[in-house]
């Protein structure tokens, strides 16, 4: 298989095309704009669907009748983007309906700016929208992990009938990079019993819903799908290790950032700190063993993030607060230099936590 | 490749246009081809990594550089500047035109239209990387050429063979990119006028392939930063 040089963005594309999408509805936004471009033009040449929504409301609810067809289905936005879309992403977990949501994240609050960003961790991984539900939420960091981790969407959106979604930011959405994409890739022909593919007067009829108007039969609902979240947390939970095995000091940083941090550790192991990554690979469920399981080796951690404190929470509540988690941050569109971790580590390392 | 007046460079997204027209615009004045070069950044599609991330290389080496206001800032205005227009009024300067990617982007050339239509002296430039998705193929190229020609009003002259991988792109690459080159010059009926490769990889590649055109790779700082070391 050859290689190509892709785009982050495209190579969502390309690999949701080669999971087996065939329906893409989107909105144009900076800086994820290349993935409805690539699907514009590739889509009508396979028999697909690309349709550009009025809105990114219009497009989520799209998403709900492809998918309550049985179809794989892909969206994508960018932060503001997927603000509009969380009403549908709530009806999609009440549904129980499997979904792509791909997020490109740029810096926020409100119309913010174009510049990168990771300031939707919240968003993604806690308040995608109303309701007792959760999304899986896949955090890449180069473009051959794009590929991957779009395949793996599908198919575990599929698996677990809900809503993956992809969250990246404004640098892995731009950069290129050769990969490969296997086209030996699952594509969904799975049957979904459940979708509503019409009975042919064979079958009982299947019903999508989100609405139970005995309290009791929600409630007995949403014990079922937090019953599955837990067979997912189990299950599912995804990192990469670097250098964590003799490090004093633990950087928790996932996308774009988690490769600018595997250089700020070779700067501090050149100046004899000892510094290492544990880079989340799925936000939701949080690699919380992996992180347990480094609490009693290391000294403190560092959440580095393009964001005001937001995965540092999580870090705290995987190691239960058993040592300090300082935190590095950059946020409305600058990204970290490898400086600036650097000096965070020296801190930490001399013994300041703040 | 004949150096003229008015160089254009257009193609698929992503294929190395803001690279080449940098390069080629230091080529110019360092080699004293031209006393006066200028830069225009003409992309209005895409807001990330733009001609602007070398300004200080073409300031430093005396070239103008005319860009839009809002070109990496946090605005995502399809903006151009004004001053454009000097590129065809003021005639004893050349003129290096960076159009953004695919049909879209070449659409912001139509403002200029009609000047550079009476410019006699000009090469427009499809630049095609055959390592890039949708312009892999001899057709696919063809499709991207035309689909430009009618949004922009022009006809390409040449064609620019900077077919690569990145910062992983090997010597050979370069080379197997040279056979599916020549069937695209074939089937569009356009002269290949150059080969780009890396600097760094110019030494394994004299002599092999014609019309060797050495690029000096802008990173931007951002992206240098997320690189391994063995990439830098």
């Amino acid at each position: 298989m050859e290689k190509v040089l892709m785009k982050g963005n495209e190579a969502i594309a390309e690999a949701a095309i080669n999971a087996g999408c065939r329906f893409f509805f989107g909105y144009p936004i900076t800086p994820q704009t290349e993935v409805a471009a690539y699907m514009a033009k590739k889509m009508p040449k396979i028999g697909g669907t690309y349709l550009q929504a009025e809105s990114e409301i219009a497009a989520i609810n799209m998403v709900i009748g492809a998918s309550a067809a049985g179809a794989r289905v892909l969206t994508s936005s960018s932060s503001p983007g997927i603000s509009l879309k969380s009403e549908g992403l709530s009806y999609l977990a009440g549904c129980d309906l499997p979904a792509v949501i791909v997020n490109i994240q740029r810096g926020g609050p409100g119309l913010g700016g174009i510049q990168p960003s990771q300031a939707d961790y919240f968003l993604a991984t806690r308040s995608s929208g109303h309701g007792d539900f959760h999304m899986i939420v896949l955090a890449p960091n180069n473009i051959q992990e794009i590929v991957d981790v779009t395949q793996k969407a599908f198919d575990l959106a599929d698996k677990y009938r809900m809503c993956v979604m992809i969250l990246g930011d404004g640098i892995l959405g731009q950069m290129m990079e050769p990969a490969i994409i296997d086209a030996s890739g699952n594509t969904g022909a799975a049957q979904k019993p459940w979708a509503l593919t019409g009975t042919g007067g064979k079958r009982k009829k299947n019903i999508v819903n989100s609405l139970y108007l005995q309290p009791e039969e929600l409630e007995e609902k949403n014990f079922a799908r937090y019953e599955k979240y837990k067979e997912i947390a189990e299950n599912e939970a995804m990192c990469e290790e670097y250098k964590t095995d003799d490090a004093d000091i633990i950087l928790v940083s996932y996308g774009a950032t988690s490769r600018i941090c595997k250089n700020a550790i070779t700067m501090a192991r050149a100046e004899g700190i000892k510094a290492g990554l544990l880079r989340p690979i799925t936000l939701w469920p949080f690699p919380k063993k992996s992180l347990m399981a480094r609490a009693d080796g290391a000294k403190a951690f560092i959440s580095v993030e393009m964001s005001m404190g937001q995965m540092i929470e999580d870090v705290k509540l995987a190691i239960e607060c058993k040592k300090p988690v300082a935190l590095c941050s950059r946020t409305g569109g600058i990204v970290h230099s490898p400086e600036d971790i650097l000096a965070k580590i020296k801190a930490v390392n001399g013994g300041d936590f703040s | 490749m004949k150096n003229q007046r008015i160089t254009v460079f257009a193609g698929h997204y992503g294929s190395g246009k803001t690279n080449i027209a940098v390069n080629y615009a230091l080529y110019l004045k360092k080699e004293n081809i031209a006393k006066k070069v200028t830069v225009a950044d003409l992309d209005i599609v895409n807001p990330y990594f733009r001609t602007n991330d070398s300004a200080r290389s073409l300031t430093e080496n005396g070239i103008r550089l005319i860009s839009s206001a809002y070109a990496n800032s946090n605005i995502d205005a399809p903006a151009m500047a004004a001053e454009t227009m000097t590129i065809f009024d003021d005639t004893s300067q050349y003129g290096v035109i960076d159009l953004g990617g695919d049909d879209r982007g070449a659409l912001a050339i139509g403002r200029y239209k009609k000047r550079l239509g009476e410019q006699i002296s000009k090469n427009i430039l499809l630049v095609v990387n055959i390592y890039r998705p949708l312009s892999r193929t001899p057709a696919e190229i063809n499709e991207i050429k035309s689909e430009i020609e009618t949004a922009a009003g022009f006809k390409f002259t040449g064609i620019i063979n900077n077919s690569n991988l990145g910062a992983k792109t090997r010597a050979y690459d370069v080379l197997n990119s040279v056979p599916v080159i020549d069937e695209v010059s074939s089937l569009l009926r356009l002269p290949v006028e150059a080969t780009c490769a890396d600097i760094k990889l110019l030494a394994e590649l004299t002599g092999k392939i014609p019309d060797l055109f050495g690029l000096k790779i802008n990173t931007p700082l951002v992206l240098q930063n997320t690189l391994a070391t063995d990439e830098k």
